[in-house]
């Protein structure tokens, strides 16, 4: 299951990155918001769903190895964290979902996929 | 590994553009050594963390990155006010960061119980109004 298979299934908008970004397989997914706490649970490829949208989130999802960090309910990510997640090559979704529903239909996805 | 490598990085203070710079820095030298990604995740994590607190409480600071042999040693210092209560400070949970720090996601009081559980050696020297310095040693 591809970054782009969760998007379109899910309707997400992409904020950052680029098409080619979009072919990266994820291995899972995890929902925090506390920085440290998800600098140490996060493993490469993992998407990441966090309502924060400060130059922080770039830098953990970059130093994790993270495949991609969705933001729900819509909420508006500033200019300059997308600015910064396009210069190191993080991928970015926004969601009008909530946390939870995104993290229910994205675990189901993985489950079917196998 | 039979080459010493140094790097000496800035990190400016209450600045958020640039904080994890370095440690981004040696992730990227690390992956390029060929060092074992398990290996390089427990650095970067020790390395960011210390990096930010650095930018949080240190008024920003310096650090200094040696990989020789089998081990990378990374010495973070500020100039800072010092930790007033180390023992309190290594405690999970505990932290003196203000609330537009928390806003931001941080201030959980993870910062150094994060560090100690990722470094396999972890030296703090902290001087009350003088600074701190926080040596983090990760075997490869």
């Amino acid at each position: 299951m591809t970054i782009r298979d969760i998007k379109d299934k899910l309707g997400c908008r992409q904020a950052a990155g680029t098409d080619k970004m979009l072919e990266r397989e994820i291995t899972g997914v995890y929902c925090c918001d506390l920085l440290s706490h998800a600098m140490a649970k996060l493993d490469h490829g993992n998407l990441w769903i966090t309502v924060h949208t400060n130059l922080n989130v770039v830098a953990v999802a970059s130093l994790t190895d993270a495949a991609c960090v969705i933001v729900p309910e819509g909420i508006e990510i500033e200019e300059q964290t997308i600015a910064k997640a396009n210069e190191k090559q993080v991928a970015m979704l926004s969601s009008t979902k909530t946390a939870a529903e995104l993290s229910y239909e994205i675990i189901s996805l993985l489950r079917k996929a196998g | 590994m039979g080459q010493v490598i140094i790097r000496d990085f800035d990190i400016p203070a209450d600045d958020f553009l640039a904080a994890g710079e370095a440690s981004s820095a040696v992730r990227k030298l690390l992956s390029q050594l060929g060092v074992a990604p398990d290996r390089i995740k427990r650095t970067a994590i020790a390395m960011y963390e210390a990096e930010i607190n650095a930018v949080i409480h240190g008024h920003g600071g310096k650090a200094h990155v040696e990989i020789r042999g089998d081990k990378i040693t990374i010495v973070i210092s500020d100039k800072g006010p010092g930790i007033e209560d180390l023992e309190l400070a290594m405690q999970e949970g505990y932290s003196t960061a203000p609330d537009s720090i928390r806003e931001m996601g941080f201030g959980a009081g993870m910062g150094l119980p994060n560090i100690k559980k990722h470094a396999d050696e972890l030296v703090i020297n902290t001087e009350k109004g003088k600074g701190t310095a926080v040596t983090i040693t990760v075997y490869f």
